[in-house]
C-alpha cells in the first residue's frame, strides 16, 4: 500500500478507536443512569433513592393485583423473583398490563418502601405468536 | 484486484452499471414490499398479546435495520474516500445521509405509534430509543455539515470523520437492550438460534426486510446518479448523455 | 384473509388508527425518497443543458473524466 494511504488508514482506525474508547468510558461512567429502571432486588438492597423520581421494572406478581371497587386505585407487587416491591397507582392501566407480565412503573419510593407510581407502562417480551399457538402451548404445558 | 477497484470507482462506469441494475432492483423492491405488506396486514393472525398493533413490525423492524445498515455504508464510504480519495465513495457517503435520516425517522415514528397501544406511552428515554434518536441526529449532522462548507472537498472530509466517529453508535444501538434495562424488548430474529417470532409471522417480515434493503439500494442509486451527473458535468460523456436526453 | 370484511380490516379491533397511520407515514416517506431524486434529475437536465449552451458560446473544451 502507498505510504500516504497507509498513513490515512491509520488515522481512520485511530478515529474509530478513539471514538469507541470515549463512548465506552462514557457508558461506564453513566452505567447506572442509562438503565431505565431499578429491578426490585436493587430497591430492596437500598440502591434506589427515596422520594425522588425513579422507575422500577419487573414482573407483576401473580395474584397480587388489587383493584378498588369505587375508584381507579390499584395496587400490585413488582417482582424479579428475588425481591418484591409493592406499588400503588391511580389511573388507567395499559391493555397489556396483567399478572405475570412485564411492567415498568415511574414514580417515587416512600419511606415505607411502597412505590407510588404516577405512570405504569407494560413491557412485553420478544415472543410473537398467533393466539392459537399460544393456546396450544398453554395446553401442552405439564400440570403443576 | 486494483484494476477492478479502479474500474469500480469510475463514475462513468458506475453510472452505466447502475442504470442497468436499477430496473431489476425496482422490480425486486416492488414485489417484496407489496407481497410482504399485504401478507402482514391481511393474512397473518394477530399476536396473542398485542393483537393487531403488532402488524407495525413489518415496517418498523425493516426501517430500523436498514437505517443502521445504511449508516455502515455511509461510514465505510467515508473511510474509503478519506484513505483513497475516490470521488465515487464521497458521493455515496453524501447520498446515504438523506435516505438514512428518513428511514431512522420512520423507525422512530412507527415505534412511537406502536408503543402507545402496547406499552402505554409514545416515548420513553430508554437506551434503545435514545440511541436511535442519536442516529437520526448523526444523519442530519452529516447532511447539515456537508452543506455548511463551500469547498466540497473539505465538506466530504469533515463529513467522513463525523460519520466514522458516529459509527460507534451502531453497536450501542444493537446491544443497548442487552447491556441495560430498557423498555424495548430484545431482538426477535436470531441468525444463530431459533427466532422467538412464530414462523408464520416471520416469513412476511423477511420479505419486507429484503424489500427495505432493496429500496435503500434503489433510492441510493438514484441520488448517486444525480450526484455523478452534477460533478462530472465537464466530461464529454455527461454532455452527450444530457444532450441525447433532451431529444427524447 | 384473516379479517372477515373490509370494516374489520379497517378497524383492526381498535388498533386500526395506529396501524394505518404507521403504514401511511411509511408509504409517504418511501415515495418521497423516490420522488426527490427523480425531480432533481429533471431539474438537473435543464440546468446542464443551459450550462452546455453557455459553454459552447465560450468554446471551452471538455475532458474525458477520471476517478
Amino acid at each position: 500500500m502507498h505510504p500516504l494511504r497507509r498513513q490515512r488508514l491509520m488515522i481512520v482506525l485511530f478515529i474509530v478507536m478513539a471514538a469507541g474508547l470515549a463512548v465506552a468510558l462514557l457508558g461506564y461512567a453513566l452505567r447506572q443512569n442509562i438503565n431505565l429502571f431499578y429491578p426490585p432486588s436493587a430497591i430492596a438492597a437500598g440502591e434506589a433513592p427515596v422520594g425522588r423520581d425513579i422507575r422500577a421494572g419487573g414482573m407483576v406478581l401473580e395474584g397480587s393485583i388489587q383493584r378498588a371497587a369505587d375508584s381507579l386505585d390499584v395496587s400490585f407487587i413488582v417482582t424479579d423473583y428475588q425481591a418484591n416491591v409493592p406499588v400503588t397507582y391511580t389511573g388507567i392501566l395499559p391493555d397489556l398490563f396483567s399478572e405475570g407480565e412485564g411492567v415498568v412503573v415511574a414514580g417515587q419510593l416512600d419511606d415505607q418502601g411502597v412505590f407510588r407510581a404516577s405512570q405504569v407502562l407494560a413491557k412485553h417480551d420478544e415472543n410473537y405468536m398467533p393466539p392459537e399457538v399460544s393456546d396450544a402451548l398453554e395446553k401442552a404445558r405439564p400440570e403443576g | 484486484m486494483w484494476g477492478w477497484f479502479h474500474k469500480w470507482s469510475s463514475p462513468r462506469w458506475f453510472y452505466q452499471l447502475s442504470g442497468r441494475l436499477l430496473p431489476w432492483l425496482a422490480v425486486l423492491t416492488a414485489l417484496t414490499l407489496v407481497a410482504g405488506v399485504a401478507w402482514g396486514l391481511l393474512f397473518v393472525p394477530p399476536d396473542y398479546k398485542q393483537g393487531n398493533s403488532f402488524r407495525i413490525i413489518y415496517i418498523h423492524v425493516p426501517a430500523a435495520a436498514v437505517a443502521m445498515a445504511g449508516y455502515m455504508v455511509m461510514a465505510v464510504a467515508g473511510a474509503i474516500s478519506l484513505i483513497w480519495r475516490i470521488k465515487l465513495a464521497d458521493m455515496v457517503m453524501k447520498c446515504c445521509a438523506p435516505i438514512g435520516a428518513a428511514l431512522t425517522f420512520l423507525a422512530l415514528v412507527t415505534g412511537a405509534i406502536w408503543g402507545k397501544p402496547t406499552w402505554g406511552t409514545w416515548w420513553v428515554w430508554d437506551a434503545r430509543i435514545t440511541s436511535v434518536l442519536v442516529l437520526f441526529f448523526l444523519y442530519v449532522g452529516v447532511l447539515a455539515l456537508y452543506e455548511a462548507f463551500d469547498n466540497k472537498e473539505a465538506a466530504g472530509r469533515a463529513c467522513a470523520i463525523l460519520a466514522l466517529v458516529g459509527a460507534v453508535n451502531i453497536p450501542v444501538i444493537y446491544w443497548s437492550v442487552e447491556w441495560w434495562y430498557s423498555l424495548h424488548q430484545p431482538a426477535s430474529i436470531s441468525f444463530t438460534g431459533e427466532s422467538s417470532i412464530h414462523p408464520s409471522m416471520l416469513r412476511p417480515l423477511i420479505l419486507t426486510i429484503i424489500g427495505f434493503y432493496s429500496f435503500f439500494a434503489v433510492s441510493l442509486l438514484l441520488f448517486v446518479r444525480n450526484e455523478i451527473l452534477n460533478r462530472e458535468r465537464n466530461t464529454r460523456w455527461v454532455r452527450e448523455l444530457i444532450l441525447a436526453d433532451s431529444k427524447v | 384473509m384473516y379479517f372477515n370484511n373490509i370494516q374489520e380490516l379497517w378497524a383492526m379491533a381498535g388498533h386500526g388508527p395506529f396501524v394505518w397511520a404507521a403504514y401511511g407515514i411509511t408509504l409517504a416517506t418511501l415515495l418521497a425518497l423516490l420522488w426527490v431524486p427523480l425531480r432533481t434529475r429533471q431539474q438537473q437536465s435543464r440546468n446542464l443543458r443551459a450550462y452546455y449552451r453557455r459553454l459552447n458560446a465560450s468554446a471551452t473544451s471538455l475532458t474525458d473524466g477520471e476517478n
